[in-house]
This record gives C-alpha cells, sequence and structure tokens, in this order.
C-alpha cells in the first residue's frame, strides 16, 4: 500500500489547527485550576454560554461572533469576579474546597447547561460568518479558514494572556499567588484580590474561547461535557499553571485527535483525550514543562 | 442496633414494603417508585466511597452503566434468569470499582475525581462503537411474558427486586459505617497521611470502599435495561446520574447512611413530581439548583440540621 502523504499532510495541519483552538479553551483552566488551585470544573460550561451569547448577538444583528466575543468579554470577566466572590466565601474561607466547592461547580455545570436547554432547546445552532465556508489550498493541503481564523484568535489570546503575566506587574502578582500565597500576604497584598482579578480574567477567556467553538462547528447545551476531560488533560499534560505547556499540550492533544478521526472514525475521538488525561495523571502528573 | 438485627429488621421492612404494594393498582406507582429506589442505592454506594472515605466520584454513571450493559450482554449471549444478571452486574463493577481503586494510588483529590470523569468518557466511546450490545442504536431488552411469583406485571417483579437491593445497599452501608472499616475510612477521609502512619492499612480499606462502592451502583443498574426494554448509551452513561448521586448524600448528610437515604427520597420524589407536572428539564435544573443551594447555604445537609437541633435540645435551653 502506497503511504497516503496527502491524508497524513492534512490530518497534521487539521490537528495543529484544531490544537490552537484548544489551547484557547484550555488556557483559563490553566489559570484557574493550575495556577489558582480552584477546581473551575464548570469551565467548559462557561464556554458553551459564550458560544450562545454569540449565537444571540449573530441571529439577531449578523455580527461576527468573535468581535462579539471580544466586546463581551468585560461581561465575562464581571461574572468571573462574582463567582469567585461566592466561591471564596462559601469553601475557601472555611477550608471545604476540596469535596464541596467541587460539587458546587458540578452543580453551576448542571444548572448552565440545563438554563441553556430551556432558553435555546437542544437542537445545534450554528453561526454564518464571511469566512465559514472558505478553504485555502497549498498544494494537496486544505487550509478551511473556518478553522483557521480562530487558530489565529486562539494563539494570538493564549500569547497574549502569557505575555500579561510574564510582563505586567499585576501578571507577576498572580504568577506568585500561585507560587506562595502566604508570601504574598507578608509582602502586604491581599491574594484574595489577586486571586479574584486571575480566575475573572480565567472566564473571560472561556467567553472567547466559546465564539471560537461555534465558528468550528455547531453547538448544543451538552456538548460542554465532552470539553471537561479535554481542558484538564490539556492542563496536566502541558504542566500545571505552564501557558506555554498548554499550548503545547493542547497541540499534541489536537493532533492525536485528529489522526484518530482520520484513520479510525471521528467516533473514537473523545476517548483519546480523555485517554491522554488518564495516561498522564497516572504516569506523570508533574506534566511536560511542569513547575 | 447490632448489624445483624438491623439486617432482619430491613428485610422485614422490605417484605413488608412489597407486600403492601399488592394493594396498589396504579402503574404508575411502580415506575416513580423504582425511579427513587435505584436512586437510593446510587445515593447511598457513592457515599461509600464519597462519604465515608472523602473520594469524590464524577463517574457514578460509568458503573451504572457496567452493570445496564453486563446484563444487556447477558441477555443477547445466554439469556439467564434475572438473578444471575443481578449479580454478574455487580461483580463486573466491582471489578471495575476495585481498579478505580488502584488509582487513588497516585490521585488525589480533585485529580481523582477528574479521572473518574474521564473513564465515564472512555467507557461511553467503547459501549458506543461496540456493536454487539448494540452500539450508538442501542438495544431493545424484551421483558419475559410470564411473570413469576404470581405478580400481574413485570414491572412489579423489577419494583420488588429494587426493594430488595436498596435495603442490601442501607444494611451493607450501615455494616460499614459502624464497624471498624467505617472508623478507618473516616481517618482516610479526615488525614490520610496521618492514617498511614498510625496503622490503619489505608490501601485495603480504600481499595474495598471503592469495590464495594462500584459494585453497588452497578446492581442498581442491571435492571435497568429490562425497566425501559430500551438501553443506549446516552441513556445509560446520562451525567444526571453523577448530578444525582453526589447531589443526594451531599442534601441529605455524608456521614451516616441515613443522609443518602433521606436525600434520594427528598429529591427523588420532588423529581417524580416536577417532571409530571412541569417538565423533565426543569426536574434537572431543580437538582442542580438544590445541590448548589444545600452546599453553600448548609454544607452538613438535612442530617447537619438534625444533629445540631439534638446537641441543642441536649444541652438545655
Amino acid at each position: 500500500m502506497e503511504f497516503p502523504t496527502a491524508l497524513v499532510l492534512n490530518a497534521i495541519v487539521a490537528g495543529l489547527l484544531l490544537g490552537g483552538f484548544y489551547a484557547a479553551v484550555s488556557v483559563g483552566i490553566s489559570i484557574s485550576f493550575g495556577m489558582l488551585d480552584v477546581v473551575n470544573i464548570a469551565h467548559p460550561a462557561f464556554i458553551i454560554l459564550g458560544s450562545y451569547v454569540a449565537y444571540s448577538f449573530n441571529d439577531r444583528m449578523g455580527v461576527d461572533p468573535i468581535v462579539v466575543s471580544i466586546v463581551l468579554s468585560p461581561l465575562f470577566f464581571a461574572f468571573g469576579l462574582l463567582l469567585y466572590r461566592i466561591y471564596y466565601q462559601c469553601f475557601e474561607k472555611r477550608g471545604q474546597e476540596s469535596l464541596r466547592g467541587l460539587a458546587f461547580f458540578f452543580g453551576i455545570l448542571f444548572i448552565t447547561e440545563v438554563v441553556l436547554v430551556l432558553v435555546f432547546g437542544v437542537d445545534y445552532r450554528l453561526v454564518g460568518t464571511a469566512y465559514s465556508s472558505t478553504t485555502l489550498h497549498l498544494g494537496a493541503v486544505d487550509f478551511p479558514l473556518r478553522l483557521a481564523v480562530p487558530f489565529v484568535v486562539a494563539v494570538t489570546m493564549v500569547v497574549c494572556v502569557q505575555l500579561y503575566l510574564s510582563r505586567t506587574f499585576f501578571g507577576r502578582a498572580v504568577l506568585a499567588v500561585a507560587q506562595d500565597q502566604l508570601a504574598l500576604r507578608l509582602m502586604g497584598v491581599n491574594p484574595i484580590r489577586v486571586k479574584e482579578f486571575a480566575f475573572a480574567l480565567s472566564i473571560a477567556t472561556a467567553g472567547v474561547a466559546g465564539a471560537l467553538l461555534i465558528v468550528i462547528q455547531p453547538v448544543q447545551p451538552a456538548i460542554g461535557r465532552e470539553y471537561i476531560g479535554l481542558v484538564f488533560a490539556v492542563c496536566v499534560l502541558g504542566g500545571m499553571g505552564s501557558i506555554w505547556g498548554t499550548l503545547l499540550g493542547a497541540l499534541i492533544l489536537g493532533l492525536a485527535e485528529s489522526f484518530t478521526s482520520t484513520f479510525f472514525g471521528p467516533s473514537w475521538a473523545p476517548a483519546v483525550s480523555f485517554g491522554i488525561l488518564l495516561a498522564a495523571l497516572a504516569f506523570k502528573p508533574s506534566g511536560l514543562l511542569g513547575r | 442496633m447490632r448489624n445483624r438485627t438491623f439486617a432482619a429488621l430491613a428485610f422485614l421492612v422490605a417484605i413488608a414494603v412489597i407486600a403492601a404494594s399488592r394493594f396498589v393498582s396504579n402503574d404508575y406507582f411502580f415506575s416513580a417508585a423504582y425511579t427513587v429506589l435505584q436512586f437510593i442505592i446510587l445515593a447511598t454506594a457513592w457515599n461509600i466511597l464519597g462519604g465515608y472515605t472523602g473520594y469524590v466520584n464524577f463517574g457514578s454513571a460509568a458503573f451504572f452503566a457496567v452493570g445496564a450493559y453486563t446484563t444487556v450482554f447477558l441477555y443477547k449471549a445466554a439469556q439467564p434468569p434475572l438473578p444471575v444478571m443481578i449479580a454478574a452486574g455487580t461483580v463486573v463493577a466491582g471489578l471495575l470499582g476495585l481498579m478505580v481503586g488502584y488509582l487513588t494510588l497516585r490521585m488525589r483529590g480533585v485529580f481523582f475525581a477528574i479521572a473518574t470523569l474521564a473513564l465515564a468518557v472512555v467507557l461511553y466511546t467503547f459501549v458506543l462503537n461496540w456493536d454487539y450490545v448494540g452500539g450508538a442504536r442501542g438495544a431493545y431488552i424484551l421483558q419475559p411474558r410470564l411473570v413469576p411469583f404470581g405478580l400481574p406485571r413485570y414491572v412489579h417483579l423489577l419494583y420488588a427486586a429494587m426493594v430488595l437491593m436498596a435495603v442490601l445497599a442501607l444494611v451493607v452501608a450501615r455494616a460499614i459505617e459502624t464497624s471498624f472499616i467505617g472508623r478507618g475510612l473516616a481517618a482516610i477521609r479526615d488525614d490520610e497521611v496521618a492514617a498511614e502512619c498510625a496503622g490503619v492499612p489505608t490501601l485495603r480499606l480504600k481499595l474495598f470502599s471503592a469495590t464495594v462502592s462500584g459494585a453497588l451502583m452497578g446492581m442498581a443498574g442491571t435492571t435497568f435495561p429490562y425497566y425501559l426494554s430500551y438501553v443506549e448509551p446516552s441513556a445509560a452513561f446520562n451525567l444526571s446520574y453523577a448530578v444525582n448521586s453526589i447531589a443526594m448524600p451531599l442534601i441529605g448528610g455524608m456521614t451516616s447512611w441515613l443522609g443518602p437515604l433521606i436525600g434520594a427520597v427528598l429529591l427523588g420524589s420532588v423529581q417524580q413530581v416536577v417532571q409530571v407536572t412541569v417538565s423533565s428539564a426543569w426536574n434537572l435544573l431543580i437538582v442542580g439548583v438544590l445541590l448548589v443551594a444545600f452546599v453553600t447555604l448548609a454544607p452538613n445537609g438535612i442530617m447537619g440540621w438534625i444533629d445540631a437541633w439534638r446537641h441543642r435540645r441536649r444541652r438545655g435551653p
């Protein structure tokens, strides 16, 4: 049998494009779970919420979903502030975050999903954009803009988050909170305010990632669950709290999924991310670029 | 009360409940009761690993589905009698539980919870792609035409089996709770390293609790295919099983066997009422809202209120 060059090349390109998008999906978890130790298991639900917000504006006014999400990201930011306030008051302050905090976010995940079902129904929704149906060709390799545009936006966002965290004063405060909360307190900084801000930032990225998701594929309230394993797999695989690690992990996962669906069929793809997650948790819990 | 006395009493109650239901002619009663009983088993089983040992399992649906699909597999392969299917599903889910128990070796807290969720999705994908048990199309299971013991309909038999299984789950949970095993598990929950240092055989206890918990959840799923006559992966692996089996112990209270029972009866009945009067989407919303409300406002659940009230009364005004 002849080696299927075009097929493999296309699988690689599709995998990398998908991986960039996965980085946008998981960067929020990398901040909240990796740096702040807040197990926001509801993160994928907020991504779907972002998809539906983008969908509503696109459906009524025909605005580009990605533009909508960036304009509305302060709203998600504010929601994140509020959510962390509640979480801190009810769980972190009492030292009950492990079991009950987890159940809290699980409940929030469920509520978000059911509310979306009640408002929008269980039908798949999709958006129309100027670039949805265009595909660029480079030799035998296809670059569908439906995947390429989200890829560019996603990688830009991830790089911006990394630059923000490593270059600005407040960003470094977030990294400091991740390392040693007590030391930060001794320096006269209120770690709760820093964590609040960082958590809000993670929710804001979820809003943008949601818009990217609905550009890539039609969205239905329950598909958020498929991303729970994915975001944690990327976060753990890349190394907890490392943004570059998140990008690397996301690209690896994108490639793995793309190859699985090309050679074994798309119905096996979800098993890949969870399988990688299980393997990463069991054999290399510190991740590829872990601290 | 000693465990043996409790077990004897509990089974007497079960037989009384089954006998009393012979006078109920409304068929809806049986399907509603079946669902509530199923939740009693799931909540009690979850609590053995989650409440007693402190390891949060998000994969209840996977165990439930393993029980259900063991029945489907046996139905397709040999059609053995119902008790054989129940036993087989329980054993297979128990083995899965044992495997999950080994995961606790390397993963604590959150990582364990996420791993169980991941396990559920991996198993879901396997079942979805496994044609022998129906794959994504699902499988039809015909209820036998002859109902034993002179019962009028097959659902009555399933209901009776469910009552017995629920009582068994409660008896097991109570026996674990009141024995040295329960004290060891509580030590693990409060501080695993300290427990290990104090000579508690943590690994063996964790394996035991994960196995029992998994086996009981699987047992709850074994009669599910017969109950619905049709199983498909997304029904058997439904996330609502995971949410319910976490919400019920949290709402009832996690430190004793009564908590999950109270939570399951309360939440299960509310859901049945809402499902009939409003819609099934709303009943899931209620579970979510109650879960969030209870963990934020009453972290020790209903049993927590009762304990506080008892405490106050003992002390006097």
